[in-house]
């Protein structure tokens, strides 16, 4: 870290001078000499080749204050104020109001309604001029992410200025992931040489990357190079490339696959529990989900402050008032219905009923909006054409590191002693001293509290509303029973193995196809195993 | 058919009653000028005949749930099939009057550049066949689903919950404009029925009448069945069904067979229904329907056939007056119901007055 | 048998019962090498066992034996691993479904009794009667005077005649076995399996199954699976003794009651 601060701090006085070197080959000369002062009020010339040339001579200032200008420019912040007009920065504040900020000086100009200034107006030409010299400047930010970004901007592009300011930064560049992408950058261009040798040379420097401008720039060569020997070594280098990128595709196939399988497991392993272990049918399931992602909106909305830890908070939170919500279902309606698993059913289904309407009238019959804290967005970027998102991995990683917890619970501690004895023979358990009507009380709880944490997941996936409950029962249900009833390793394997298949049949089946031919895969697998993948052991009782 | 009535008195009651409204109603609504107090309107008949298609729906449902055990959450399913084949015909009448005036094609295909029928909806412009397919298509999708999930002896929740996957998976299908169903939208803007306007009084008055007659017709047909040493079987099979296996009955034939019939009656109310309400969508299909079905079911009380019939009828009624009053409150209302039935009531209102079922 | 001739037809069109039932070396049942497996656990462990026409036949053996298990292959609940079941000479029973058994005239009682309990007596015995049990001969039936006498013959043979018309749900414990054994001979069975008959029963009641069950050896072969010994005794001539999913011993009372295998497994380790 101390190393690019220094780095930073030391180029701060070099630059303008950097940039105006190195971009005065190509643009306006003559215009060099004009201050930024007389140079600024140009950009909002009538006609765009004035603009250009005022632009172009921007550009190749070597102001310090033209980055700040040129940035708002492309950003669409760059405004003409109609009352006493000068060229002002405008970023907008309350809605309908600008807070102007005058660029030669960074002074605060107050804040005025947005149809009192005339934003300035680009073309193409323009907005190409303005793309280059920021990636240009930004080529050599402190911050190797924006020295990254910048070069993969300048992919394909084969205008010299450009090159040699490539060129320069491969000279003192450090950092690996940047300086591949910039060599990539100067052979790309290579690829068109006049010499069959340049061209050799570029075609092994691109052979194993990913970046699709090199992908596109090799197939014209591979189809029609003159020279046989640039053809075929551009045939292999393609074929290379796309093996490569084959199993790119195979692996984010892979990737969302286990994504949507991880949030199936996560909706499904309370249900798991509550049907599977206890017997009961709860329709209300995908409620207790929705209270969860309700419960992450109310800790968010309570601390907006605290946007990046609220949500570590809410996952406790979500358990205790969804296990709380689940435990009143079991107290005042289950627990009369034990052995009437049809008539649960029903009733469960009506305590569904109620839970949405009272989220419709006591909090919005809208969907609410919950924020992503901002570890949990971006992606990892595995290579050019492939990038993980960071909230669909920790969220995988959130469902398995779920699924080991409950599976120690249920393994390793009394609770769970005693809730696989209830689940086996409920008369014997009760012989042997244990307290049954207790043990469904904490089992429903512990089912329930698990489908809120699963809800503080889904809230940071999906939409979170009254509806978002219904949507996943159905699913829930698929993933226990294809799964075996009564045992998480199968729900664990269902839930991934239907998340990937889904996913696998999504680019020729289309999404929705594709569900309902996993649906009806599943209902003909139960047919023929009505138990699911992995039954239950033990001689079943007669009947 | 005398002798399937006999004992019933809830039943007999019921075909009274039924047989006095289809001669009332019809009489009040064309008989009486529209200012007479005693004049029924139209938008009512419409509203009954709707109530009268449900009950027979129920029916449906009661037949396998109350004689059999079989709850299915999936019936809606077979009612929306039967109401699409229905809206089938009814887009094939409408002819070149859609919006954009395409002789062959329904807009819907007009919008979404098809330039030819697919080949599911031809022989649909015959009423007959319209009819015939609104009762075989519920009926094989039954057979075959039957077939399959009896035979491997899926049964209690686990075929609730695949029923309720079923009918889940064909709204999906149906929400795809691919499938050639509308999509989205469905089917609606219907024309006319047999040449007859779907607007007029006496088309309506007509569609009311045939759907009471279907009630009473299933009715009689469910109670012929449940009298018979076949309707002893299916009871048989819900209270004790290895004990039917093992008496030598091939209790997946039976489950089978009365499943078919249901879908098959249920059919008959989609197709019933949808001239009436004047639209068929994918929302027919949705899981929330199908238990709502069942609602209506446990509400009137099951094992009767009667129950059900009074439960529809008095939900539904239920529905469209809170619904007028209290909107946000429907919910809270349907969602009571199931609990307290459940819990409360496990022999519905038709149950409040006998007492000879043991369980 | 004359009635059931008709009911043989369809396992082998154009053939009589008498061919097709080959009894001809008077054992009616064979049970041979048969092996059956619930996850690891051997159930049956290649276990012969044989049936004779006529016969009363009591099966002893501590839990966890193989009896119901046993049972269940021969009325074609459980496959078994290996092995073969013939009735007869010639018939596979592991061929046929339970539907098929039961209507080839293999009848069987549940060790907790199972009724119909929503019907009355009459409708329990009307639905176990022999006949054709398919859907749609099952739809239109109407009971002739002649069956309706077999099942008041039926009745009066179990004790039930004066609750024709009860409901089977509120019979005694010890009433609902009698109709149980009552829907297993309407079923006209060649052979009865009847797993534990007097479990529950009071001293009186018991006394009135054995007599029953006594009265049936002959024109059907009965097997009986039972714990009460004293009930054993007074019923069986030859007991079979199940141990471990294998026959342990077999022959009288006294000779199995003499048996030092059999000590050993009931008294000792």
């Amino acid at each position: 870290m101390s190393l690019f601060c220094f780095h930073n701090r030391s180029f701060v006085l070099t630059k303008g001078a950097f940039i105006f070197w190195l971009l005065a080959g190509i643009f306006f000369n003559e215009s060099q000499a004009a201050s930024l002062e007389e140079l600024l009020p140009q950009l909002a010339e009538r006609t765009f080749p004035a603009k250009q040339a005022a632009l172009d001579s921007l550009a190749t200032s070597n102001d310090e204050r033209v980055p700040a200008i040129l940035t708002a420019l492309a950003q669409g912040e760059l405004y003409l104020r109609s009352v006493n007009p000068i060229i002002v920065i405008g970023q907008p504040s309350t809605p309908g109001n600008l807070r102007l900020i005058d660029p030669l000086t960074q002074r605060d100009l107050g804040e005025v309604g947005a149809s009192s200034s005339k934003k300035i107006t680009l073309n193409n030409k323009m907005r190409t001029t303005l793309r280059l010299a920021l990636a240009v400047w930004h080529l050599n930010d402190a911050n190797p992410t924006i020295r990254l970004a910048a070069a993969r901007e300048m992919l394909g592009e084969n205008n010299p200025t450009v090159l040699q300011a490539l060129q320069n930064q491969l000279a003192r560049e450090s950092v690996v992931a940047v300086r591949n992408i910039l060599v990539i950058a100067l052979a790309l261009p290579q690829l068109t040489a006049d010499d069959a040798v340049n061209r050799l040379k570029a075609i092994s420097v691109l052979a194993n990357n990913l970046y699709p401008e090199a992908r596109n720039a090799l197939v014209p060569l591979a189809e029609s190079d003159p020279d046989p020997s640039v053809k075929s070594a551009a045939v292999k280098a393609l074929s290379s490339i796309d093996r490569q990128l084959t199993w790119s595709n195979r692996l984010e196939t892979l990737f969302f696959g286990l994504s949507l399988g991880s949030v199936l497991v996560l909706a499904a392993i309370g249900l798991a529990i509550t049907f599977g272990v206890m017997g009961v049918i709860n329709m209300a399931h995908g409620e207790l989900i929705m209270i969860g992602a309700y419960t992450t909106y109310l800790v968010q909305t309570a601390l907006p402050s605290w946007l990046d830890y609220s949500i570590l908070l809410a996952i406790p939170a979500a358990f205790i008032v969804s296990a709380l919500f689940g435990i009143l279902i079991e107290r005042t309606v289950i627990r009369f219905l034990y052995g009437r698993p049809l008539e649960t059913l029903l009733a469960t289904f009506g305590i569904s009923l109620i839970l949405q309407q009272l989220v419709r009238t006591f909090i919005s019959a809208q969907n609410v909006v919950v924020q992503n804290p901002g570890w949990m967005s971006g992606a990892w970027p595995i290579n050019p054409a492939l990038a993980l998102t960071y909230s669909r991995l920790y969220i995988l990683i959130f469902a398995l590191a779920v699924f080991v917890a409950l599976l120690l619970v249920l393994r390793r501690t009394n609770l769970g002693l005693a809730v696989r004895a209830v689940s086996q023979n409920r008369a014997m358990a009760r012989a042997m001293g244990v307290r049954s009507a207790r043990v469904d009380v904490l089992t429903f709880g512990l089912g329930s509290g698990v489908a809120g944490v699963a809800g503080v997941a889904l809230s940071q996936l999906t939409n979170v509303g009254p509806n978002m409950g219904q949507a996943y029962i159905i699913d829930s249900f698929m993933v226990v029973v294809f799964g075996g009833v009564g045992n998480l390793w199968g729900t664990l394997v269902a839930g991934l193995s239907l998340g990937v298949a889904n996913k696998i049949m999504e680019p020729w089946a289309g999404a929705v196809l594709a569900k309902i031919l996993v649906l009806v895969f599943i209902i003909l697998f139960i047919q023929k195993r009505p138990r699911g993948l992995f039954p239950p052991r033990g001689r079943a009782a007669e009947g | 058919m005398l002798k399937a009535m006999r004992g019933d008195r809830g039943g007999q009651a019921l075909l009274v009653l039924l047989i006095i409204t289809l001669i009332v109603v019809p009489v009040l609504n064309l008989g009486l000028p529209t200012t007479h107090p005693w004049h029924v309107s139209t938008y009512a008949v419409t509203l009954l005949g709707k109530y009268l298609c449900y009950a027979l729906l129920a029916m449906a449902v009661d037949l396998i749930w109350g004689y059999l055990g079989l709850l299915s959450l999936g019936h809606g399913a077979f009612f929306a099939l039967g109401g699409y084949a229905m809206g089938l015909y009814l887009m094939r009448q409408i002819g070149d009057r859609g919006v954009y005036g395409n002789p062959v094609l329904p807009d819907f295909m007009v919008f979404l550049n098809w330039d030819r029928l697919p080949w599911f909806w031809q022989g649909f412009d015959w009423f007959a066949v319209a009819l015939f397919m609104a009762l075989f298509v519920p009926a094989m999708l039954a057979y075959g689903f039957g077939y399959l999930a009896f035979r491997s002896r899926v049964t209690g929740v686990y075929l609730s919950i695949i029923t309720q996957a079923l009918t889940y998976a064909l709204m999906l299908a149906f929400f795809r404009n691919e499938m050639g169903f509308g999509g989205n939208n469905g089917l609606t803007d219907f024309k006319d029925l047999l040449g007859f306007s779907l607007q007029s009084d006496v088309t309506r008055i007509g569609l009311f009448i045939a759907s009471g007659l279907a009630l009473i017709g299933g009715y009689l047909s469910c109670r012929i069945i449940v009298t018979s040493r076949l309707g002893r079987v299916t009871v048989a099979i819900r209270d004790a069904e290895s004990r039917v296996r093992f008496i030598g009955y091939r209790v997946e034939r039976v489950k089978t067979a009365i499943f078919t019939f249901s879908a098959l009656l249920a059919g008959l109310a989609g197709a019933l229904y949808v001239p009436q309400v004047g639209i068929i969508n994918p929302g027919e299909f949705s899981p929330i329907n199908s238990i709502e079905i069942v609602i209506w079911v446990a509400v009137g009380g099951r094992t009767t056939l009667y129950g059900a019939v009074i439960g529809a009828l008095l939900v539904n009624y239920g529905k469209s007056l809170f619904t007028a009053v209290f909107p946000d409150a429907w919910l809270f209302a349907l969602g009571g119901l199931f609990v307290l039935v459940t819990l409360l009531l496990p022999r519905g209102l038709a149950g409040l007055g006998r007492s000879r079922e043991i369980n | 048998m004359g009635a059931q001739v008709e009911r043989w037809q369809y396992l082998n069109p154009g053939k009589t019962l008498a061919e097709t039932l080959n009894i001809s070396h008077k054992t009616l049942l064979y049970v041979e090498g048969v092996s059956v497996t619930f996850d690891g656990f051997r159930a049956l462990n290649d276990l012969s066992f044989y049936v004779d026409v006529g016969e009363l036949r009591c099966v002893i053996g501590p839990n966890g034996a193989g009896k119901t298990t046993m049972m269940d292959v021969i009325t074609g609940k459980t496959r078994p691993d290996s092995g073969y079941v013939f009735f007869g000479q010639t018939i596979n029973l592991l061929e046929f479904d339970e539907p098929a058994i039961a209507q080839m005239g293999i009848g069987r009682k549940f060790q907790k009794p199972t009724v119909f309990e929503n019907h009355s007596v009459f409708e329990n015995l009307e639905l176990a009667m022999a006949g054709d049990k398919s859907l749609w001969p099952t739809f239109w039936a109407k009971l002739t005077g002649q069956q309706r006498d077999r099942i008041e013959e039926v009745v009066t043979l179990i004790g039930l005649q004066h609750h024709l018309k009860t409901q089977a749900g509120i019979l005694s414990h010890g009433q609902k076995q009698w109709l149980e054994i009552g829907m297993l001979l309407m079923q006209d069975p060649l052979l009865l399996l009847v797993d534990e008959p007097v479990a529950g029963m009071t001293p009186q009641e018991m006394e009135r199954t054995a007599e029953l069950l006594r009265s049936l050896a002959g024109r059907h072969s009965v097997v009986v699976v039972e714990h009460d010994m004293d009930f054993v005794r007074s019923i069986a001539k030859r007991v079979t003794v199940l141990h471990q999913g294998s026959v342990l011993a077999e022959g009288s009372m006294d000779e199995v009651q003499n048996n030092p295998r059999v000590i050993d497994v009931y008294l000792g380790g």
